[in-house]
């Protein structure tokens, strides 16, 4: 696959603020990318930046091969879903639908097919003649999706579009949005705050803090692999446990955990071109487990204290004071029926899997 | 509808009845007088009672009253469009490219022709406009004209010179609050879906800002027509406008029933102008 999106060392300062720190990234076509990040960490800016309404104070944008510093917006071939999705409030779901086709060479009836169309894919079926304030926050954001893609965008740029929306309709819009992406086969570029739904729906993730990409990777190797602490902690649950190098073994190192004793690690659980390994070692919560009364405890597993509990229904959470570990560590169980659920102040042994250990190369 | 019968209706209605009294007495009694006067007669030093369309006839068939009539709706018309074609881009420019915490500031300078009474603002357009007021002088000074200007005062020119500066901040002010409506995202979003900035001017900022212009346009057009006080200090003989003659009817030749006559018909124009342009501007105003 071809990049079609190519930013090459690109710098943004507000003023003395720097916004965007050295991004370089390519993008395949075809790719479902997402920019994940807490607020103010530049990701909003470099979706700006790639629709035109930014312009960089270094670097290169190219698009489809050809360079974009000096084409404005309504000239890329990017179309961009608004987080306000920007539903012009004078024009009906068609007007707006088929706002950006008044350039195009289409005949009338050809600009009204494919308006139908559009409405038709995003399941706006005999929406066309409703005001755009009618519409309900889901419905807005189809017709915010319509418009964009009625344009045949070779890149789509989606700028939190989904965190306006309740619980449930966000969860079916994240599936929709997924579908909808193979179908037309087309870029998007998805920007959010919600690391849950960076998983979910996206090929690749570029993590971003203070304006620069912390990691860049795919959903499983994010989740499995993060390359610092900080990444570890914002995507999903992790523990962080102090951990030390004690000896060398063959392909690989022994480590003294805090809490969970020693144990050797291999090569390939390392990090890439780590000359030394941090003093702090990842674990997630599905990585650690109660060990029931009856069940042979197995041998990596220490005895522990529920701290407090969070129970969800599917699964529950316990935080666990580990024996000899001052940091309490967080750990998950399906709630099968036959399970138990522990109270704080209850003892259990708990087990913990050494190849899901994470660790990460000191700075 | 069933929402409006609701304790925050009837809270609604409590809180404009002091007004809507006060208007009811001072605006609708004299009103239904001055209507009910317009069928009356002058006989000489007494008022016929009995009620006769003979103003009505004679307004209609005197070219002095439709003259008048004429110029009035014209002048007014063209204050209105100077005023509001003239206010649209400072409108603009206060709301698109003054940075939000000097917003304030502009909108208070824009105020401060209110500061000096109206009349006096007329008299100072007279020594702006006049034979040898400053206009003429600074131009004569700087070599632009051999002998002044006469087109600018004692006509309708500084009438609508007069009128066109006094409602400017009236017609700035409901554009303006139009234009900061206006979700900047939209904007955006028609030049990602291929729109110049001009072209979005025409089809998303215009339109949104339409309400405030359709309110610009009343609020000028409506009083001009019965200004008196511009037309009869800068308009000269020829800049006389209905008012004038209402006000003569009235004041002058005691003849109050066709001062009243005249006040109904202008109203009625007013009226009629009015309504066919909001008819016209109906689907921005939904």
């Amino acid at each position: 696959m071809s990049a079609i999106i190519s930013l090459s060392n690109i710098e943004k300062y507000y003023g003395e603020y720097h916004a965007l720190r050295d991004i370089n990234l390519e993008i395949a076509e075809g790719e479902f990318f997402s920019l994940l990040g807490p607020s103010g960490c530049g990701k909003t800016t470099l979706l700006r930046v790639i629709a035109g309404f930014e312009t960089v104070s270094s670097g290169a944008v190219m698009i489809g091969g050809a360079n974009m510093a000096h084409v404005p917006a309504n000239k890329r071939p990017t179309n961009m879903v608004f987080q306000s999705y920007a539903i012009f409030p004078h024009l009906d779901v068609a007007q707006n639908v088929g706002f950006g086709l008044r350039r195009s060479s289409m005949s009338a009836a050809e600009k009204e097919a494919a308006v139908t169309d559009a409405l038709k894919m995003v399941g706006l079926d005999g929406f066309g003649n409703r005001a755009a304030h009618a519409l309900s926050g889901g419905q807005r954001q189809r017709v915010a999706l319509a418009r964009a893609l009625v344009l045949q965008p070779k890149v789509l740029l989606l700028d939190e579009p989904l965190s306006a929306l309740d619980k449930k309709m966000r969860e079916q819009m994240q599936t929709e949005l997924r579908r909808l992406q193979r179908q037309v086969g087309i870029t998007f570029i998805l920007v959010t705050h919600d690391q849950e739904e960076a998983l979910i729906m996206s090929d690749r993730i570029a993590v971003m803090f203070e304006g620069q990409i912390a990691q860049l990777a795919s959903p499983q190797e994010l989740y499995r692999r993060p390359n610092t602490r900080r990444v570890g902690e914002f995507i999903g649950v992790m523990n962080f446990l102090e951990a030390r190098q004690v000896g060398e073994v063959p392909d690989g190192v022994e480590l003294e955990i805090e809490g969970l004793g020693r144990i050797d690690v291999t090569s390939a659980q390392m990090p890439e071109g780590a000359r030394a390994l941090a003093d702090v070692i990842g674990l997630r919560p599905e990585a650690l487990s109660l060990v029931y009364e009856g069940q042979p405890a197995p041998v990596h597993s220490v005895d522990a204290e529920v701290l407090d509990r969070a129970y969800y229904g599917d699964m529950t959470y316990y935080d666990m004071k580990l024996q000899g570990c001052s940091t309490p560590v967080t750990l998950s169980m399906k709630n099968l029926m036959s399970r138990q659920v522990l109270e704080p102040g209850q003892t259990a042994r708990v087990a913990w899997e050494p190849g899901s250990l994470v660790l990460f190369a000191s700075d | 509808m069933a929402a409006y019968d609701t304790i925050e209706a009837r809270r609604g209605w409590l809180l404009v009845s002091p007004t809507a009294l006060f208007v009811l007495l001072l605006l609708a009694a004299p009103l239904a007088t001055v209507v009910s006067f317009s069928f009356f007669t002058q006989d000489f030093l007494t008022v016929d009672y009995t009620p006769t369309l003979n103003n009505y006839r004679e307004a209609f068939t005197d070219p002095i009253y439709r003259v008048l009539m004429l110029r009035s709706l014209w002048i007014s018309g063209l204050v209105t469009a100077v005023t509001v074609i003239l206010a649209f881009p400072i409108a603009y420019f206060v709301s698109f490219h003054v940075a939000p915490e000097r917003k304030a500031l502009w909108i208070f300078l824009i105020t401060i022709p209110f500061w000096t009474s109206y009349l006096l603002r007329v008299f100072l357009w007279k020594v702006i406009l006049g034979f040898n007021g400053v206009l003429n002088s600074s131009l004569l000074g700087i070599g632009l004209i051999d002998e002044p200007l006469t087109f600018i005062l004692y006509n309708s020119n500084a009438v609508v010179i007069t009128l066109a500066h006094a409602f400017a901040p009236f017609t700035i002010l409901p554009i303006y609050v139009a234009l900061e409506k206006i979700d900047r995202s939209l904007l955006e979003a028609s030049q990602d879906l291929g729109e110049s900035k001009v072209s979005t001017f025409f089809r998303v900022t215009l339109p949104l800002a339409m309400p405030g212009v359709v309110a610009a346009v009343l609020i000028v057009f409506i009083p001009t027509i019965g200004d008196y006080v511009t037309p009869r200090l800068v308009g000269g003989p020829n800049g006389l406008m209905i008012a004038n003659m209402i006000q003569t009817q009235f004041l002058k030749l005691n003849n109050a029933p066709m001062g009243a006559t005249l006040a109904v018909l202008a109203m009625c124009a007013v009226t009629i102008i009015s309504l066919i342009f909001l008819f016209f501007n109906r689907r921005y105003l939904r």
